[in-house]
């Protein structure tokens, strides 16, 4: 009869705890962060979210990672960097998530940095710019496409480009906003016109709630600078752009570093004005940018987008946002766990498919090769959104290897 | 880098900028300047503003500045609106001077995360044959999307003027700042004189939205970028003085188009707030207050 007992007991605290095991199995795997939902940055904030709504659809519709289910826990950091700790205490020790990936931008990963790294913990960044620069947390990985270099990609296209026209172009004028990016573009900039040769004729900066550019524009035209560069957030890139045509500023090139004009709100307004500029570029729908899978995403994300009020277009930051939960889905799924050293070991250690192409992070989690592209918009006509769903109107420039066509120089003869 | 010609164009410049910033001024001049009441949602209704000619000029492609136009009606119906729920909520029980301070503030939050539900915080300009045009005249050049808001600017600023200097309503708005007991001898109700008041103010901001828009992108957030510069060109000008909101938008405006030109625009608000400081410094009341 103990015996009898003694089995029983055994036998129920097995299944038991097999029932235990088949509960924590279908638990969800959490993945938390804050994004940008209010705010300055809440425009593409909204857009990198969907595109991270739809990544875990698709993957709870193939079945999840591990057999379980995936769920995003995230919260609104309302482009504060002060809302930052709090928020990612909370998912660390109230959501107890399982992951936590970046918010959107440098000054939203800077903040989390430190309480990530206390912990030891993996690390998605979604568009910092040098974030891991001083240090060099392993566990740190970055998808935007700048390289070893970032604040040298913005611009390497735009001055590349420049030196190769014949005749040469001689002097510069560089002016940007007083904010962290365009700043950094800068550095970039002035890096490049040092190593090109060029001779700058200006460089300055203005405040990020300037409201006349036309000014600016006028000083600059009075260098008569051969090429300038602009490295601006949306109002200094729309009033610049403004400006220069109001006040007859034609530089033999212009443009560079203007954040804004990837977004669907500016392109149809700004349109034909649009033409000539070069810019930079991570993903536009040019043939030669046409990796496995992003046509199925962009056409999950374009009606969506519509519904929800972000950007309808989606090619400035969305497929980042899907590509960054990609790649941590795969390395999970690879390594079978949910280690984060093993899973950073395993995502330095090897090259991702993802819907922005093939992704592979170098020693301090910034992509090992530079993909930034230099783009020029050609042929805008009218303000209508369709035109820039198709091939031909952001046209890919820079570096040879993503080419789908070539320089109208100077930027007098694309504006024809 | 100095020429006549760049003297000539940024003090060209400086003047539309300031007829502008009179424009976005005048409401808050004559809500806070006058009536004393520090309406901070001020800039949201301009946002507001903003926003209507966007959603009218994308809907049926009418120019902004006469959409602009068109919903000063529907803003001054919306300020009376609010200056009652003020007055019935704090100004009547003597509580407006904290209270009032954190109902404008939330009212400013409101107007600003509703614009975001609605249109979403994507970067909205509008579209007019004259953005992106301009003339020139003996060598300045002259923007029309600067020329129209700045003529409009200074319409608003002597509509306002006579309005408040020749009309019976007009001067009993510059007397309930005054003395509300002896205004209400003389047969006026000083709630509708300031309920009169307060719509326009805010119809005013509605108006100045549609020339913001017209000039340069705007997000439910721009409000935060004018809160400082609209009480500054007011106290500048001195509290209630309308023509003193003019000349104030006129300083600041030169003053920032000849910094950029010359100096860098980098030093533009330093040096507009350090006339802002001289000033007070100098005449504590501003340029033209009493």
């Amino acid at each position: 009869m103990t015996w009898v007992l003694i089995a029983a007991t055994t036998m129920a605290c097995v299944l038991a705890g097999g029932g235990a095991f088949t509960a924590r199995a279908a638990d969800p795997i959490k993945i938390g962060f804050g994004m940008a939902l209010t705010g300055g940055l809440a425009g593409n904030g909204q857009g990198a979210l969907l595109a991270m709504q739809i990544w875990k659809d698709d993957v709870n519709k193939a079945g999840g990672l591990l057999g379980r289910p995936v769920e995003l826990v995230y919260y609104d950091d309302q482009t504060n960097p002060s809302t930052v700790p709090g928020l990612y205490t909370k998912l660390l020790d109230v959501d107890k998530v399982d992951f936590v990936v970046s918010g959107y931008g440098t000054n939203l990963i800077a903040p989390a940095m430190p309480l990530v790294m206390e912990r030891k913990l993996l690390f998605m960044g979604l568009f910092g710019l040098g974030n891991n620069e001083k240090y060099k947390y392993s566990r740190y990985f970055q998808i935007s496409p700048g390289g070893p270099h970032p604040t040298r990609s913005f611009s390497e296209g735009f001055f590349e480009l420049a030196a190769k026209q014949n005749p040469r172009p001689k002097t510069v004028a560089l002016v940007g906003d007083d904010a962290e990016f365009p700043q950094n573009a800068l550095v970039g900039a002035r890096e490049h016109v040092k190593r090109l040769g060029f001779q700058t004729v200006y460089d300055k900066t203005y405040p990020p709630n300037t409201v006349d550019y036309t000014p600016i524009a006028r000083a600059i035209k009075a260098t008569n600078a051969d090429i300038v560069f602009v490295a601006s957030y949306p109002p200094g890139s729309t009033g610049m752009i403004l400006a220069a045509q109001e006040v007859g500023l034609e530089p033999k090139m212009f443009g560079g570093g203007m954040v804004g004009l990837h977004f669907t709100s500016l392109l149809t307004k700004l349109g034909p004005k649009l033409n000539g500029i070069v810019d930079y570029g991570f993903w536009v729908p040019e043939p030669t940018m046409k990796f496995p899978g992003i046509e199925a995403f962009l056409q999950k994300y374009q009606p969506a987008a519509v519904k929800a009020n972000v950007d309808p277009l989606g090619f400035y930051l969305p497929p980042w946002a899907y590509a960054n939960m990609q790649v941590l889905g795969k390395a999970i799924e690879a390594t079978k766990g949910l280690d984060q050293q093993k899973l950073a070991d395993y995502i330095h250690a090897n090259e991702f498919d993802t819907i922005v192409g093939k992704v592979k992070f170098g020693a301090d989690g910034e992509w090992a090769k530079d993909r930034t592209v230099a783009i020029q918009f050609q042929g805008i006509k009218g303000n209508d959104v369709e035109q820039f769903k198709h091939p031909g109107r952001q046209v890919v420039l820079y570096p040879d290897q993503y080419k789908s066509g070539n320089l109208i120089y100077p930027y007098a003869a694309a504006r024809k | 880098m100095f020429s006549w010609e760049l003297l000539a164009n940024a003090v060209v410049a400086g003047l539309l900028l300031g007829g502008f910033y009179a424009a976005v001024s005048l409401g808050i001049g004559l809500i806070f300047g006058l009536l004393d009441i520090a309406n901070i949602a001020q800039p949201a209704f301009l946002v507001a503003g903003a926003y209507g000619s966007f959603v009218l000029n994308e809907a049926w492609g009418v120019d902004p500045i006469v959409t602009g136009v068109l919903l000063t009606p529907v803003f001054y119906l919306i300020g009376a609106g609010v200056y009652r729920v003020y007055y019935g909520s704090f100004e009547r029980r003597g509580e407006e001077s904290l209270r009032g301070l954190v109902f404008f503030f939330g009212l400013l939050f409101i107007i600003e995360v509703s614009l975001s539900l609605k249109y979403g915080v994507d970067y909205r300009l509008v579209q007019a044959e004259y953005i992106g045009r301009s003339i020139e005249v003996a060598g300045v050049g002259v923007a029309f999307r600067l020329l129209i808001p700045a003529v409009i600017g200074v319409a608003m600023t002597a509509a306002l003027y006579l309005f408040l200097g020749r009309t019976f309503y007009g001067r009993a708005i510059m007397a309930v700042s005054q003395d509300q007991a002896a205004l209400r001898l003389m047969g006026a109700d000083p709630v509708k004189i300031k309920t009169i008041a307060f719509g326009i103010g805010i119809a005013a901001a509605s108006l100045a939205g549609a020339l913001l828009i017209t000039i340069t992108p705007v997000v439910p957030s721009s409000d935060r970028e004018y809160i400082g510069r609209m009480f500054a060109i007011t106290v500048l000008g001195g509290m209630g003085s309308i023509g003193g909101t003019l000349v104030a938008g006129v300083i600041l405006g030169v003053s920032e188009s000849l910094m950029a030109t010359f100096f860098g625009p980098s030093w533009a608000p330093a040096v507009s707030f350090g006339i802002l400081l001289l000033v007070l410094a100098v005449r504590p009341a501003g340029l033209f207050g009493r």
